[in-house]
């Protein structure tokens, strides 16, 4: 067992966990943030997606030693009243079904918006592709990270 | 005003409308919060003065608090129940509590969230629910008016009198509501008057999946709860041999390893439970134990094996489900005898969520917290388990991360039973990825023999079918194994019974240690690959248009419609040049669903899937964008079934035993997808499932339009066709 100091959603926290520990755990066990999600442990279904330094990682398969004094950011911090506008734009284009997956789907579109705010349907295929839908909310993933990227062209425009 | 505790409590049962109840409660929930979802256990809902078996209650304040009853998987009854309330109730959803009822068979009838059945089996009591307490409020306003209450009505939370525009809130009445008779007659409204029906309301539970705060089965936490992880036999049937937990006991945080037996159909599977403080130190205690299994006296099957049986099966004389005419007969003079062999995969379900359970054991009751698609059954097969009437085991609900059928059945709370009783605290089991994906029980693989006499004329005069497949319903205990499998014509329109005289619809139960259950459509989905199929090479054999052969055999108005609709919106007639279309038609669940695939090829000769045209005939519905989305859901999880997964066995045991191997379809491999949704007030069919089962013969048989290639096995490399 070891010290480290966790910064996420930009709160410090101290936990004792095992080195190998992946950050997953410390989120979800230690810290008590459940929105980020377990879904396969090998990263390969991407549930488990938070930002470390604003680029997104799989946290299922993050040892928590590396993840110690880095900016993390999960589901629950990306927007104080649900207002990101990721989240406004799943809520317009009624993405969820089971949901589970959405925290991880919605912290990659996050992400590959910061970087790239007009995605092509290319970039948005490279993106999220890694990340799995069982209910197949596809379709609507696509929609809802154009509907975020005009979103943010209008937020600009109007400045 | 009444205080914040419960001060009345009136139920009142409604003349007529068994196991359904309203109550006018006099509660304000200590701790509601807007926009959050409520977890209800037994005792929080005494406390707040819910009767179980109400959906509607009311508090002085007039906030209203409406029950789903049935599980939310992403299909939608969080909404959907809610919402068929809402419209009879004269109340804006937006302003509506939605909280997850307990398992409560009794009360709330079955609660057996499976065969897409909540709306369709549920709709008029619903909407009864909500007419009642209306009327009663309406009754309520105009006595304290003194007027008549045909001089009334209910808009919008509030009772208005019409004559002189003055109005109460629902909370300043339900006192006096809660003492007047339910109405004997309530007229329901017409679908023209529907404001809250039929209307694509976004879902209440979206804003709780965009944030985090939707509570799943692993979100939920009891305080001073363990974990455990359970090593399993992997082999389904095996005895535990040996174990030893020497390093186990090592690992910081392990405090409890244990040996259970969990109930899975007519057996019991052995494993044994590593018990820690946290998941990670369970996890780890698990790595570090050595189980050895007795695997003897059991079959250790591989998926050829399998396959080869149910082959051989197939000679067999089969259990008849349907006849009519002579089949054999007409079959034996035909003009020309069609015959084909299909073959559908074993599969996982896979829900994103794992299987998880919280259960804790007190003695004279059991507390279980999870993703569970039948509290009620839970309730009946615990009481035999570990000695609880039903009453005492508390089933209370949770969002699930997809159902599917698998979380209808009762391994994982059983499990979880089990550990509580035997440590004496709450716990938690987690089953990892691998636990999930390797233990089943899975879909069943099928052989299906078709055949059929054709017509000099190309009509069909005979149509037989055969299925050698594990039966799901003779795993339980004390089954009848000379019973018929109940599903073999499931997902075959009931058109074609009209139209053809002579048929017959057989199955031979395959046997196999492989526990098999449900999946989404059930046999539909596989059922629908051999039958459209087969009407696809039926049309091509007779040399007609695929569409049109379906038309001449689906008679009725409705079909016809959905046929019109299909041609139409795919533009069928104008299919161009190196395109391949597809189209089948299937039945499921009282919905019919129609689905067109169009492919083609891509510069490098590789099949592309470009489109798919969906058109449901659900019937009555209650928010079209759910059903839409339903059927793209849908549509894309036949994708995986039909190119991309299927679970092998090899020596007894799973092969597939995560995503690297038991591959999903991602973002770039899915097509433009179109629904459409016929327009009838005609009674309501399922929308959860249905959508699946047209897309993979719609996709061979656009293939086959393209190459000339007929695809009869599930999944085929789409990249070798």
């Amino acid at each position: 067992m070891a010290t480290y100091t966790l910064n996420i959603n930009k709160k410090t926290h101290t936990i004792e966990a095992d080195p190998k520990m992946p950050l997953l755990w410390a989120i979800r066990d230690i810290v008590g943030l459940t929105g980020t999600k377990y879904g396969c442990g090998i990263a390969q279904c991407g549930a488990c997606t938070v930002h470390l330094n604003g680029n997104p990682v799989r946290s299922c398969s993050l040892p928590v030693s590396v993840a110690a004094n880095k900016e993390i950011t999960t589901i629950e911090g990306l927007s104080e009243n649900n207002t990101h506008v990721v989240q406004l734009a799943w809520i317009k284009e009624q993405v969820p079904q089971c949901g589970y997956c959405q925290s991880g789907q919605i912290m990659a579109a996050s992400a590959l918006l910061k970087k790239n705010s007009t995605p092509t349907d290319a970039d948005i295929d490279a993106a999220m592709q890694g990340h799995i839908c069982r209910c197949g909310t596809y379709p609507r993933i696509r929609k809802a990270i154009k509907t975020a990227s005009q979103l943010i062209t209008q937020k600009a425009s109007t400045k | 005003m009444l205080a914040n505790t419960v001060t009345r409590r009136d139920f009142i049962k409604i003349g007529g409308l068994s196991s359904i109840g309203l109550t006018l409660g006099f509660y304000t929930p200590a701790g509601a919060k807007e926009n959050s979802i409520e977890l209800l256990t037994k005792e929080s809902a005494e406390t707040l003065g819910v009767e179980l078996n109400a959906w509607v209650s009311i508090d002085t304040t007039g906030k209203v608090t409406l029950m789903n009853h049935r599980s939310e998987m992403g299909q939608g009854s969080y909404q959907t129940v809610p919402q068929i309330i809402a419209e009879e109730l004269e109340v804006n959803l937006d302003q509506v509590q939605i909280l997850f009822a307990p398992g409560n068979g009794a009360k709330y009838g079955s609660q057996l969230t499976g065969g897409s059945s909540t709306v369709r089996g549920a709709y008029k009591h619903l909407m009864k629910v909500g007419a009642s307490a209306r009327e009663m409020l309406i009754e309520a306003a105009a006595n304290k008016w003194a007027v008549s209450k045909t001089d009334c009505y209910a808009e919008n939370g509030f009772v208005i009198h019409r004559a002189s525009g003055k109005k109460f809130g629902y909370g300043e009445l339900v006192q006096e509501a809660s003492k007047l008779q339910p109405p004997k007659d309530m007229k329901l409204k017409e679908a023209k008057n529907y404001k809250v029906i039929r209307q694509s309301l976004p879902r209440q539970d979206t804003p709780l999946k965009t944030n985090g705060t939707a509570i799943f089965g692993l979100d939920k936490k009891l305080p001073g709860m363990l974990y455990a992880v359970v090593e399993r036999n992997p082999r389904f049937a095996g005895k535990i041999k040996s174990v030893d937990d020497t390093e186990t006991k090592k690992v910081p945080g392990v405090r409890h390893v244990i040996s259970v037996k969990m109930s899975v159909f007519a057996s019991l599977r052995e494993g044994v439970a590593v018990v820690a403080d946290t998941l990670w130190a369970a996890t780890q205690g698990r790595k570090a134990l050595k189980v050895q299994w007795d695997d003897a006296g059991f079959e250790h099957l591989n998926t050829e094996q399998l396959f080869t049986r149910m082959r051989d099966d197939l000679k067999k004389p089969g259990l008849s489900q349907r006849t009519g005419g002579n089949a054999d007969a007409v079959f034996n003079k035909a003009e020309k005898k069609v015959e084909a062999v299909y073959e559908t995969p074993y599969e996982s379900h896979s829900c994103m969520e794992p299987l998880n359970c919280i259960a804790h054991f007190k003695g004279d009751s059991c507390d279980i917290w999870g993703p569970i698609q039948a509290p009620d059954w839970i309730q009946s097969l615990l009481t035999g388990l570990i000695g609880l009437p039903p009453e005492k085991i508390n089933v209370n609900m949770t969002f699930l991360g997809g159902g599917f059928g698998r979380k209808a059945f009762m391994d994982y709370p059983h499990e979880a039973a089990v550990i509580s009783k035997e440590i004496n605290a709450p716990v938690q089991v987690v089953w990892t990825r691998e636990d999930d994906m390797t233990q089943g029980p899975f879909r069943p693989g099928a052989v299906y023999e078709c055949k059929a006499g054709l017509s000099k004329q190309g009509n069909i005069q005979s149509f037989q079918a055969k299925i050698a497949a594990q039966n799901m319903d003779h795993q339980w205990p004390g089954a009848d194994k000379s019973t018929f499998n109940g599903s073999t014509v499931e997902g075959l329109p009931e058109g074609y019974f009209e139209s053809i005289s002579h048929y017959s619809f057989s199955d031979i139960p395959t046997e196999s240690p492989i526990p098999v259950m449900w999946w989404r459509s059930v046999y539909s989905s596989t059922n629908g690959f051999a039958y459209e199929s087969f009407i696809d090479e039926l049309s091509r054999e007779a040399g007609q248009d695929p569409l049109d052969f379906r038309r001449k055999y689906l008679g009725s108005e409705r079909y016809q419609s959905l046929i019109d609709t299909l041609e139409q919106k795919s533009n069928w007639k104008a299919r161009g040049k190196n395109e391949g279309w597809g189209v089948a038609i299937t039945e499921c669940f009282k919905t019919t669903v129609g689905e067109i695939v169009k492919v083609s090829r891509n510069a490098d000769g590789k099949i592309k899937i470009d489109k798919v045209i969906a058109v449901m005939d659900c019937g009555w519905h209650v928010n079209p964008d759910i059903v839409k989305g339903q059927v793209e859901g849908s549509i894309i999880m036949a994708l995986g079934a039909a190119i991309k997964h299927e679970t092998h066995f090899t020596d007894g045991k799973a092969v597939e035993r995560n995503f690297d191997s038991y591959k999903m379809p991602r973002i770039n491999e899915i097509p433009e997808i179109e629904v459409y949704i016929m327009d009838n007030e005609e009674k309501p069919g399922g929308v959860g499932e249905p959508g699946l089962p047209p897309f993979s013969p719609a996709l061979t048989n656009a293939i086959f339009d393209l190459t000339g290639k007929r695809i009869r096995k599930l999944p085929f490399n789409i990249n070798e066709v």
